[in-house]
């Protein structure tokens, strides 16, 4: 039995997904695990960025906003129930029905598409203002002080279900982490794949054209918008266990414009794009915070701008267009890309 | 009726294209629009479609007001459109495009599409390549095949023949007299190509100044006299 490139594929990405998963705590020293269990953290997030923005076509500066609002959902859940399993529900769904609220008053309102860059942007920076300014008593949710500027210490970490006494070790978070990004990569490659996926595709290309053929593009983007919105709430719940800390830096401009940096340096129209540029820059950030000789928002933003002039639609649209080259030709099937997932994990050309 | 149109105004912002457009179409029919470049043929479709808000008038479908709805919700009543410039998808493949045409269709999508690649023999071979890589003809069939996917009850043709080689264009004639053999379809045709309009339209509307001025048979189109008056060309 012959597999489609595009199954074999998805099944090349999850053995490798997998053997990282199992393979990881056997190669890292405990250190080197908590620093790629914050990586993945942060892929999980600039996927979200990449599906809305690279399929969907939304260009939205606010996915740090799900991210900080999943992760304070998640401390302020775990610090009162004092057990972690409701909290990462409610860490995700809140999100979700945040970025659904905001998407139906945008994309119903017929915002247009530099307004959503605005308004996402402006919700990112009052939420950031909203936590900045939550210091003292009168900011505690049940059991759950805000903290303002200081954020929330000490959050509990992630528990076995039902089991608030038995506490994930770093390298079980490694392991839920690593899941959870295997998890939404497989979620994603799904929905790419399904009837949903092509028509999401679809808009991107050109929204008129699939209005005349009688979809409703309004309800398509609000879903895709709020999907996003529900992964970036995990990756921030994530992110506070990693740390077991929440400030309100997690909605500050420069998470904003990290993610995006995660997404254009990996490759926009792809899912593998988003996670090789997230833990390629995490990366990067780490080595530069060991030193004192150069900013690492500098080296961010040369970076940010070297790619956009020189390889402005990323590391991995590149290298699939390196390996097309070398293989015999063929008929042009779904190249230039048709957007749903393909050969290698690599998918589309926005 | 399947189409009734009556003192239709529209425009670009403040610039008025479409001057009290008034006719209609019966079910069955196929209907041509002949006239001068910026006389307002494409802009009555988009009016039609909803693409361009009503300034004035009514629009009619089976005895349904239109005026006001959305193109999504006219799709839905089974108004199709096939736009100048083709737009297919170009990124989709040509099965996926026409899978994305299936979403109004009562039938199963393979039936659909079965049903639909007996017009267009074509693009039976074409099938998994992507819309961008197709000639213009073929995406123009495609763009048309994708269209009566949805079972439309009427539509709405933008110049099929622009840019097309010739050899393409009888076979969007062939393709077109085929369905109306075939289908209990409407198609308001809007065309410069003499011969092709003459080929297929049963009734010839002349459109001037965005208004409707004249009704013709498909015969008067080889007036030379009558097509240098009214639609600016030889014939």
């Amino acid at each position: 039995m012959s597999l489609s490139s595009g199954t074999a594929s998805f099944l090349a990405m999850l053995a490798i997904g997998l053997a990282l998963l199992v393979g990881a705590p056997m190669v890292f020293d405990l250190f080197a695990l908590l620093q790629v269990t914050v990586f993945v953290a942060m892929a999980v997030l600039a996927l979200s960025q990449g599906f809305i923005w690279g399929y969907g076509g939304i260009m939205s500066f606010g996915q740090s906003a799900f991210f900080g609002l999943g992760g304070y959902t998640y401390a302020v859940v775990a610090m009162n129930a004092g057990d972690s399993t409701g909290a990462v529900l409610l860490a995700i769904l809140l999100p979700t029905l945040f970025a659904a609220l905001l998407g139906y008053f945008m994309f119903y309102g017929r915002i247009s598409d530099a307004y959503v860059g605005v308004i996402t942007l402006t919700v990112t920076i009052i939420l950031f203002s909203v936590f900045n300014s939550t210091a003292g008593d009168a900011y505690t949710i049940g059991n759950a002080p805000l903290g303002g500027f200081n954020g929330m210490p000490a959050v509990p970490p992630l528990n076995i279900p039902g089991r608030p006494d038995l506490p994930l070790e770093p390298e079980q978070l490694w392991y839920a982490s690593m899941g959870c990004l295997v998890l939404v990569y497989g979620l994603l490659r799904g929905i790419l794949a399904s009837r949903f996926g092509r028509v999401v595709v679809a808009i991107r290309e050109n929204e008129t054209r699939a209005q005349l053929l009688g979809y409703d593009t309004r309800l398509y983007k609000l879903l895709v918008f709020a999907i996003g919105g529900g992964i970036a709430g995990a990756a921030g719940c994530l992110f506070t266990n990693w740390g077991g800390f929440i400030s309100p830096t997690v909605f500050s401009l420069a998470t904003s414009a990290q993610v995006l940096i995660y997404v254009l340096v990996g490759g926009l129209g792809t899912l593998l794009g988003p996670i090789l540029g997230a833990i390629a820059i995490q990366y990067l950030i780490s080595l530069l915070g060991a030193q004192q000789v150069i900013n690492a928002n500098l080296v961010l933003g040369v970076i940010l701008a070297a790619f956009v002039l020189l390889v402005p639609q990323g590391v991995v649209p590149v290298l699939r267009d390196a390996l097309a080259r070398l293989r015999p030709p063929s008929h042009p099937r779904a190249k230039p890309g048709n957007g749903l997932p393909d050969a290698a994990g690599v998918e589309a050309k926005p | 009726m399947m189409l009734q149109v009556q003192g239709l105004r529209a425009g670009y912002g403040r610039i008025p294209i479409l001057a009290g457009a008034s006719f209609s179409v019966a079910q069955g029919e196929f209907v041509g629009i002949l006239g001068h470049n910026g006389m307002g043929k494409t802009t009555l479709l988009k009016a039609l479609m909803g693409y361009l808000p009503a300034t004035a008038g009514s629009v009619t479908l089976e005895g349904r007001d239109i005026t006001r709805l959305s193109p999504t919700a006219r799709a839905r009543l089974g108004l199709g459109y096939v736009p100048q410039g083709r737009q297919i998808f170009g990124a989709l493949t040509v099965r996926e495009n026409l899978r994305m045409g299936c979403l109004l269709s009562k039938r199963p999508e393979a039936e659909t599409i079965e049903a639909v690649l007996a017009l267009f023999p074509r693009l039976h071979r074409l099938l998994d390549r992507a819309g961008g890589a197709l000639s213009g003809g073929e995406q123009q069939l495609l763009a048309l095949a994708r269209c009566l996917c949805g079972d439309p009850r009427l539509v709405l043709l933008d110049e099929p023949t622009e840019g097309i080689q010739p050899s393409i264009n009888e076979e969007i004639v062939e393709t077109l007299l085929a369905l109306r053999r075939s289908r209990d379809i409407t198609i308001l045709l809007v065309e410069q190509k003499l011969d092709f309009i003459a080929a297929l339209a049963q009734r010839i509307l002349i459109i001037q100044k965005g208004a409707i001025t004249r009704e013709t048979t498909p015969e008067a189109v080889q007036d030379p006299a009558l097509i240098a008056e009214f639609v600016g060309m030889a014939a």
